[in-house]
This record gives C-alpha cells, sequence and structure tokens, in this order.
C-alpha cells in the first residue's frame, strides 16, 4: 500500500484551524514539529487525509514568563528552544532538561513539548516532570476554550481527552513556590537520544525541614505516566533521609506498572524505577532546601 | 492540490509547484539534483538527510517541503560555496581521515556547522553531544570528533595582533 496523500493547511489565525478541523472531520491531524505525526503516518499507523499545520499561527510559538504567575510554553515553541530559554533554565531547570533530554540536534529543532504532550507516548519526555509541577492545558475547540489539568489529559498511549477539533494552544506551569524543588530524571538505552525506558518527574515543597507538597510521576512504565499515592504517602509530612528515600523508591517500584518491550524488561524497569525516584526525591529535597 | 512555493537554496531562488505530501528531502534530490544531501532512514534517526533551514540544523526527511516556502535552507553544496576551495570544516575531515564511504558526512558537516556557528569553542563533550542525531558505520566516530575540533580551531576569528606603532 502506497503511503496516504493529503492536502495541507496551514491557517494563520487560530479559529481558522479549528474551523477546518471541524469540517474535515476523519483523517484529518493537527501537526506541530511533524515528527512524530510524520512517521506514524510512514509506518501507516495512520493515514491523513488532511494535516493542518500550527506553525503559521503568530504567537504560538511563544515561551512566557509572568513572575508570581507561571510559565507559559506555546504549541509550537520548539524542545530545542524550551531547552536553551534563560528564564526556564533558572526556574524550571527541570523542564529545561526534560525538553533538551528529548530526541537529538536536529529533532529538537523541529519538535515541540506540546506535540510530546500530545502525541500522548507513555515514555514521553517531557510528561513528568510538567505533570510533577502541576501543569495544565489551555486548549480550544469549536465549544470554545478550556483548561485542563496535564494529569487528566492522559488516557492510554496514544490518547488524550481531546475533544474533536481541539487544540492544545500552550501548556502553563505554575510559578515554584520558595521552598520547593523539582527534578527529571530518566534512563535510556542509548544515552539520551532514544525514548526513556523509564523516567521520573518528582516536585516536592518543604516546610521548615518536613516536606509539605509533593507529586510524584512515573513514566515509560504503564499505559500513561503515572501518580505515585502510595509513594507521595511515604513522604509527606516527613524529614527525607535516605532511609526513607530508599523505602519510597521500593514503594514505587511496586505502584508502577511496568512493560516488557524493546527498550527494557519488566525486571529492569523496575528496578531501575526504585533508583531513579530514590535519586530524584533526594534530589529534589535538595534543591528545595536551596531555594528557600 | 500543489502548492506553489519558493525555495532558497544556497543562495539560488527556485519557483516550484509542488504535492503537499512531499518531503523537502524529495523535493532536494529528486527536482534540484542536489543529490549531496542524502535519504538513510527517512525517520529521523541517522541525520544523513541534514540541511540548515533559517540557521538551525533539521532532518529533511521529516520536513514537508511546501512548509519550507520562502526559507534560507543551507545543504552540503552551499558550505563551500566557490565549488573549488572548501569549508574548513570539510577540510579537516578529508586531513583528520574522518570520511570512509562518506554516506554520512554531509550530515556530520552540517552538524558540525550548525554548532560552530552557536558555540565557536566547544568541548569534546559538546563535540559528541552535537552529533546525537547523526550515525557512522564507517569511522567510530573518534575521527569525525576529531575533524570537528580542529576545524574549530581554525575557524577560530583571529586575534587582532597589535597594530600599536
Ligand atoms: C529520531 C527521533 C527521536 C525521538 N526521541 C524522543 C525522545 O527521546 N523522547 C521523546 O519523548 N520523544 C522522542 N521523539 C518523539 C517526538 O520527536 C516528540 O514527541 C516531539 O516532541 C513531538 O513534537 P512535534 O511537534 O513534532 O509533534 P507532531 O508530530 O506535530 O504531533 C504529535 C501528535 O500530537 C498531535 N498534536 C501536536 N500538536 C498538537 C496541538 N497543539 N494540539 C492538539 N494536537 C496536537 C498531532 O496531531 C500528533 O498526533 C523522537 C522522535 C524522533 C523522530
Ligand atoms: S534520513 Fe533523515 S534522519 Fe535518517
Ligand atoms: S563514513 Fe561511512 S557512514 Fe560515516
Amino acid at each position: 500500500m502506497t503511503l496516504s496523500r493529503f492536502d495541507l493547511f496551514s491557517p494563520e489565525r487560530l479559529d481558522e484551524a479549528v474551523a477546518l478541523l471541524k469540517e474535515k472531520g476523519k483523517d484529518t491531524f493537527v501537526m506541530a514539529g511533524g515528527t512524530d505525526l510524520l512517521i506514524k503516518r510512514r509506518h501507516q499507523v495512520i493515514h491523513p487525509r488532511t494535516i493542518v499545520s500550527l506553525k503559521k499561527i503568530s504567537g504560538l510559538n511563544r515561551i512566557s514568563f509572568r513572575s508570581g504567575k507561571g510559565l507559559t510554553i506555546g504549541a509550537t515553541a520548539l524542545l530545542g528552544d524550551v531547552a536553551r530559554h534563560r528564564t526556564v533554565l533558572r526556574i524550571y531547570p527541570a523542564i529545561a532538561k526534560a525538553a533538551g533530554n528529548t530526541a537529538n540536534v536536529q529533532i529538537r529543532n523541529m519538535g515541540t513539548v506540546v506535540g510530546n504532550l500530545c502525541n500522548a507516548s507513555p515514555a514521553a519526555d517531557n510528561a513528568p516532570a510538567l505533570l510533577a509541577m502541576n501543569a495544565a492545558l489551555n486548549i480550544v475547540g469549536p465549544q470554545g476554550k478550556r483548561v485542563l489539568p496535564l494529569e487528566d489529559f492522559f488516557l492510554g498511549p496514544g490518547f488524550t481527552a481531546l475533544q474533536p477539533a481541539e487544540i492544545v494552544t500552550s501548556v502553563f506551569v505554575p510559578m515554584p513556590l520558595s521552598g520547593s524543588g523539582a527534578t527529571y530524571l530518566h534512563l535510556s538505552a542509548r544515552g539520551r537520544i532514544d525514548c526513556s525506558a523509564a523516567s521520573t518527574g518528582v516536585a516536592l515543597t518543604l516546610k521548615g525541614p518536613r516536606i509539605d507538597k509533593l507529586r510524584i510521576f512515573i513514566g515509560a512504565c504503564g499505559p500513561t505516566p503515572l501518580r505515585m499515592p502510595k509513594t507521595e504517602k511515604i513522604l509527606i509530612n516527613q524529614k527525607l533521609t535516605k532511609t526513607l528515600a530508599v523505602r519510597a523508591g521500593l514503594q514505587a517500584s511496586k505502584e508502577s506498572k511496568p512493560i516488557s518491550d524493546v527498550r527494557a524488561n519488566e525486571d529492569y524497569r523496575s528496578k531501575m524505577v526504585a533508583v531513579l525516584v530514590r535519586r530524584a526525591i533526594l534530589e529534589a529535597n535538595k534543591l528545595a532546601r536551596d531555594n528557600k | 492540490m500543489k502548492h506553489e512555493i519558493t525555495l532558497k537554496v544556497n543562495n539560488d531562488t527556485y519557483s516550484l509547484a509542488i504535492d503537499p505530501w512531499r518531503t523537502l528531502n524529495d523535493v532536494l534530490r529528486e527536482d534540484l539534483n542536489l543529490t549531496g544531501t542524502k535519504l538513510g532512514c527517512g525517520s529521523g534517526d541517522c541525520g544523513a538527510c541534514t540541511v540548515i533551514v533559517d540557521g538551525r540544523s533539521i532532518s529533511s526527511c521529516l520536513t514537508l517541503a511546501v512548509e519550507m516556502d520562502q526559507k534560507k535552507i543551507m545543504t552540503i553544496e552551499g558550505l563551500a560555496p566557490s565549488g573549488e576551495e572548501l569549508h574548513p570544516i570539510q577540510e579537516s575531515f578529508v586531513e583528520k581521515g574522518a570520511i570512509q564511504c562518506g554516506f554520512c558526512t554531509p550530515g556530520m558537516e552540517l552538524s558540525a556547522y550548525n554548532l560552530l556557528s552557536q558555540n565557536p569553542h566547544p568541548s569534546e563533550k559538546e563535540i559528541r553531544e552535537s552529533l546525537s542525531g547523526n550515525l557512522c558505520r564507517c569511522t567510530g566516530y573518534n575521527k569525525i570528533v576529531e575533524a570537528i575540533a580542529e576545524s574549530a580551531d581554525k575557524m577560530k576569528p583571529k586575534k587582532k595582533k597589535g597594530r600599536k606603532k
């Protein structure tokens, strides 16, 4: 079978893009960088008849920060630009790190953070840190605008809570409180260039020496990135020690649901979750102490 | 439906009518006969198809040609524009023996160009990281890394010699 042939539209306004998606219906896809979409077409996982590119919509590539509010990463902001952005590096280092550890140089010059989320791979490198930092998506569709916590976005591999003809316009990350720290750690077989075999995002806030608020997410070990409530419970209101971090890591390993695939087997993944979570908690706790 | 586009490749301007599903790689190689840009994996992994668009390296196999309308593109044919004198990056690749079969070379050299235009004095680690999107089946990479380090030295802006008289 030959690859699908499609029409390409590059509207300059969001409402035009939404209208096009609605009008064209079946086999119509939004495209940002295309680094996932065009590969899925090539592998005949999808057969696009219409592609609506977001690249000509002005302002959508913006990365902006408002002190006291937070960071907004637009739908067409490139992974490479997020990774290098001064404010992101300073105030959201875990997010810069995740973007800078996604794929390779060329793909980071083409692909986007929002596209990485919308693709909804369980291994998406940008998801865990953003989830831990309580990010939300700004969405526009035929019914108008809405805001959705990122935590409610992922439904399964390749499946999201987006309704037909909806477009994510940006991801918003609240300003970290003082006394808080966030980390992203991941492991992959070929260093940093291929998708992660296991990853974790941790964000915590200290009150005095104790952990007051905490969110832990694991990537690549289940159908979607997963939150670890039981692990969080072990740590909340506690003063972190190495022993406690080890215990939390083991709990996370029990709580995650890894599978075996080309990147790693189940056993290895479980063991690595324990290690990654332990390290990430210790690191986030240290950052939080330094950030008082 | 074909799209009318203008591609600005290596200082030449082309007006073309292109089907929307064709990649930049297809158009460079098949329509413009610029076959220095290679096609390896076709899926973003190998970097043989690397070109520079608006100053940044991208994979031409994953780029729709129509989206390159009005953009400034540099392929390997544009690295040594005179066609006679090699660019310092190319010189170093030749001198250091960083080329064996040569299939990865155009992509490697453009990744080097991308690196050196952002970071003229890269460390070895930075050079290796800059090649994360380029595979080579022949050289084992060390010669390529050495060649890029050497070309960085050659391209260093010459220190102005004291001209006080
Ligand atoms: C060689 C290679 C290596 C890679 N390595 C990694 C890696 O290490 N880690 C990793 O996580 N990923 C990796 N990827 C996957 C991919 O590059 C990333 O997921 C990238 O961030 C996707 O962004 P994009 O803009 O290219 O998305 P696109 O391909 O444009 O879109 C992805 C999907 O999301 C939808 N979509 C995009 N934007 C929106 C929007 N604003 N609203 C609604 N839907 C939207 C599209 O319809 C499509 O289904 C790799 C890809 C390649 C080719
Ligand atoms: S041919 Fe484009 S990356 Fe391999
Ligand atoms: S020289 Fe043969 S692939 Fe690099």
